[in-house]
């Protein structure tokens, strides 16, 4: 038996609206990909409107590193591109054909191929994304040496999909995938798994990996955590770490030869009529999925899980690294003496609200802040749901105060964003955590990288 | 509830930049969030939020405190009618006691507040929630003989000087409500130390109004009460401060709810206790011959404890450095009230005293991590 690693300090939030474990094909006839869900890129468009393109035809590169692409995930018309403030690049829609057409890669056993060619392979067909690194949690450079390739089995995010589920019967992939992987490091590969992981799946017949089991509550399924409990990133090292169905689209890749970006998501949330599982290419409009599929209107749509996932809308797309769409409700209401009711219904840590009374409970939480925003005031919430070896109160305010030495030394290496997600939910001054620790890590970033 | 909103809804314009009452934008909000929790959603981050908030959290507190400012009321009445000939009936105990009470609670949050105010609309901030407990801690730890004007001056000085120079809620170094205990302490010593004014009225017979502190400070300690009179309350002293029992009750709900931290009152009361039992080894005098578990329910060590040093703002912000932090306050704190009997109540310094230690304490935890993670970036490039 593997060794067990426990987590102690988390948080599971009870939410309504788990997917169901039933699978539904779902085609949409728009795609879109967002450079806006790759942290430092400056896109550099490679075709225009109404320019013709193929799944893994290259779209865009990152002016700072020409040689990472990105593709397309579809075969069809590119119709739209769509710009925020300042003229940011926020979408790039393509209309599918429906043809499914290839742009044509090698097709070769990975472990025949060397370094490079993998990472050409990868770089050119848009697959290179996929793999981020730490410190930064950015896309890994072409030129990393990285320590450790991380890959979490389990997602502990409120109604995030099973991945064990996901990654069923899909052994062959994942394995390429994995061959592929090995290749790019001279460390391990650290497959992470929940300890009650059946051993006969797709994850634990895995080779050439490390398997290593976790327990414990959220964020016990963050690569960020396991990493830290596992393999600590100091300075000057760096580590990958990647999801497991794009390990299984990098194995499709080398196996056909095609960017064939199909991949399973979860439609989730309390607002969802029949939440379950949908099969789908990445980037896929969620309006196929969530027409007459709400229980009412007034909803947030978010790609991605209620704590880290981005605000999009009905005809939105899904992000790169999402498999999961949450719909919840909007919060846009006024509630009177709100804080000095009871609370049987408000989910809270503290146990200032009547909800303990019922353990197990499931809530439909909202949007709504509830608070307004003030200074920081109380200590040691943060601790009680963040396993890291980090201060992470301290780091915050290193990090409000721009100084980039504390920063370093007070481990801004190991984090990434979501890993302060719980952080910023259970803040009773409702301070915006996660945007703090991004803005820390760009600043680090463009200092030290 | 419909009505109101829509009232509401109807005045905010006037209170909005270029409205006729912009001035008190901030007022308006802090009526207006009390009443309503705002509509406001989140954007970035996290969807999703914890039901709690600064007032909820504030609240708790001050719902803590209520079982002894209950007691406290009906106590000063008690320790009244003590002096004269014959008890009155419980409502008559409590309405001398209220009398006595509610000006001091009413005159703290009044200044207070209005202090509050006018720092929030000057800095274009929400007001925020912290002076609702401070206003209230404020009236808990004086004697109910003080005069109302020095409330007032002492509540202003604590906000002020204790808050917002500071920055406000968050940013200061000290508790601001024993930044007033300790102002008029230093102040107006007379009115604050020596035994005559801790009962209700000034009375001339100070041997049945001393409280357990001064008497065993003078070195009385046959005269002091028994231990669950001292425990229970029935016992001259500021006004929340002499049920133990009732302070329990408060500790109890602010640990449940989480709000407080187990890990400060803990240490706290250890660090009294070994100190106690210091001196009960050393015994030089009476007062240090006083059992150890005695020293716990004489004077605000409770309150102290409890309500005081766990003030998250002022308190040691690291686990570790709580620990230190909570059994340094017991251990000072009772080492002070024997060793000075100029200071009987030495839990006030040891907290205050602790409060301006604890960025140190803080400062060498934090450095210990960061040592840790050097050495660990070492071995692994060795």
């Amino acid at each position: 038996m593997d060794k067990i690693i426990k987590i102690k300090n988390g948080l599971n939030i009870p939410l309504k609206g788990m997917a169901e474990k039933t699978i539904t094909n779902v085609e949409s006839s728009n795609y879109a990909i967002k450079p806006t869900d790759f942290t430092g890129v400056f896109p550099k468009l490679m075709l225009k409107e109404d320019g013709k393109v193929k799944a893994g035809t290259a779209i865009f590169y990152d002016k700072y590193n020409e040689k990472v692409k990105f593709t397309s995930p579809v075969s069809g018309t590119i119709t739209a591109i769509n710009r925020g403030p300042k003229r940011v690049i926020e979408e790039i829609v393509i209309e599918s054909d429906g043809n499914f057409e290839y742009e044509q890669f090698q097709q070769a056993n990975p472990n025949d191929l060397d370094a490079e060619t993998i990472k050409q392979q990868l770089l050119e067909s848009g697959l290179w994304p996929a793999i981020r690194r730490r410190p930064f949690e950015v896309i890994a450079r072409p030129e990393d040496k990285p320590k450790a390739i991380f890959i979490s089995g389990f997602d502990t995010h409120p109604l995030a999909p099973d991945i064990s589920f996901i990654a069923h019967g899909k052994g062959n992939e994942f394995q390429t995938g994995l061959d592929a992987l090995k290749k790019l490091t001279e460390g391990t590969i650290h497959l992470n798994i929940l300890a009650n992981e059946k051993n006969t799946g797709v994850f634990t017949n895995a080779k050439n990996v490390q398997i290593n089991r976790f327990k414990g509550p959220h964020p016990a399924g963050n690569v960020g955590t396991q990493i830290n409990k596992i393999d600590p990133v100091n300075k000057d090292e760096v580590v990958w770490h990647i999801n497991v169905q794009d390990v299984i689209m990098i194995g499709r890749l080398f196996l056909n030869g095609r960017y064939d970006a199909t991949k399973i998501v979860a439609l989730t949330g309390s607002e969802v009529k029949n939440p379950h599982y949908y099969k789908l290419i990445h980037g896929s409009s969620i309006e196929p999925m969530v027409t007459d599929n709400l229980k009412q209107e007034n909803v947030r749509f978010i790609s991605g899980n209620p704590l880290t996932g981005t605000k999009t809308y009905k005809q939105g797309f899904i992000g790169y690294y999402d498999h999961q769409i949450t719909v919840i409700p909007e919060g846009d209401y006024y509630e009177f003496i709100g804080w000095a009711t009871p609370g049987f219904n408000k989910f809270s840590t503290s146990r200032s609200f009547f909800s303990w009374l019922q353990p197990g409970k499931k809530y439909r939480i909202d949007t709504n802040l509830k608070g307004g925003p003030r200074a920081l005031v109380m200590t040691g919430q943060f601790e009680k749901v963040f396993p890291f070896d980090i201060y992470p109160m301290q780091l915050l305010k290193s990090i409000i105060i721009e100084d980039i030495e504390l920063m370093e030394n007070l481990g801004i290496y190991e984090i990434g964003p979501e890993d302060f997600a719980l952080c910023e939910f259970v803040d009773t001054s409702k301070t915006e955590i996660q945007s703090i620790v991004h803005n820390g890590l760009e600043m680090a970033r463009k200092e030290l990288m | 509830m419909k009505a109101l909103r829509e009232y509401i809804d109807k005045i905010k314009p006037h209170f909005e930049k270029g409205g006729k009452f912009e001035k008190l934008h901030s007022v308006f909000d802090g009526f207006e969030t009390f009443l309503f929790v705002p509509n406001r959603v989140t954007t970035r981050g996290s969807h999703i939020r914890d039901a709690i908030d600064m007032k909820r959290t504030m609240a708790t507190v001050v719902l803590a405190m209520f079982p002894a400012l209950l007691f406290g009321i009906w106590n000063v009445g008690y320790q009244h009618f003590q002096v004269t000939e014959s008890m009155p009936e419980f409502w008559t105990i409590v309405g001398y006691g209220l009398i006595k009470v509610l000006p001091i609670v009413v005159v703290s949050y009044v200044t207070g507040l209005a202090i509050e105010f006018f720092f929030a609309q000057i800095r274009g901030h929400e007001i925020n929630e912290g002076f609702l407990v401070s206003g209230m801690l404020i009236p808990l730890v004086l004697p109910p003989t003080i005069p109302l004007w020095m409330v007032a001056l002492a509540t202003a000085f604590a906000v002020i000087l204790g808050k917002e120079v500071f920055g406000g809620t968050g940013m200061n170094i000290l508790n601001p409500a024993l930044t007033a205990r300790a102002f008029l302490f230093f102040a107006y010593p007379a009115y604050m130390s020596g035994d005559k004014v801790w009962i209700a009225e000034n009375a001339a017979d100070a041997t049945t109004g001393a409280t357990p502190l001064a008497e065993a400070a003078a070195g009385n300690s046959d005269s002091l009460p028994d231990f669950w009179n001292m425990f229970f309350g029935f016992i001259p002293g500021s006004i929340g401060e002499t049920s133990t029992a009732l302070i329990i009750v408060g500790a109890i709900i602010l640990l449940f709810t989480g709000v407080g931290s187990w890990r400060i009152m803990l240490t706290a009361i250890l660090g009294g206790l070994t100190m106690g039992l210091l001196f009960n080894l050393w015994g030089a005098n009476e007062f240090m011959q006083i059992p150890a578990h005695h020293q716990l329910v004489m004077g605000g060590f409770a309150f102290g404890v409890v309500f005081m040093a766990t003030d998250p703002v002022s308190a040691t912000q690291t686990t570790k450095g709580k620990y230190i932090y909570g059994f340094l306050i017991g251990f000072l704190g009772i080492l002070i009230r024997v060793f000075n009997p100029a200071y009987p109540e030495g839990i006030m310094l040891a907290i205050l005293f602790m409060n301006v230690m604890s960025p140190l304490i803080d400062h060498y935890v934090i450095q210990a991590n960061i040592k840790h993670r050097m050495k660990r970036a070492k071995l692994n490039s060795a």
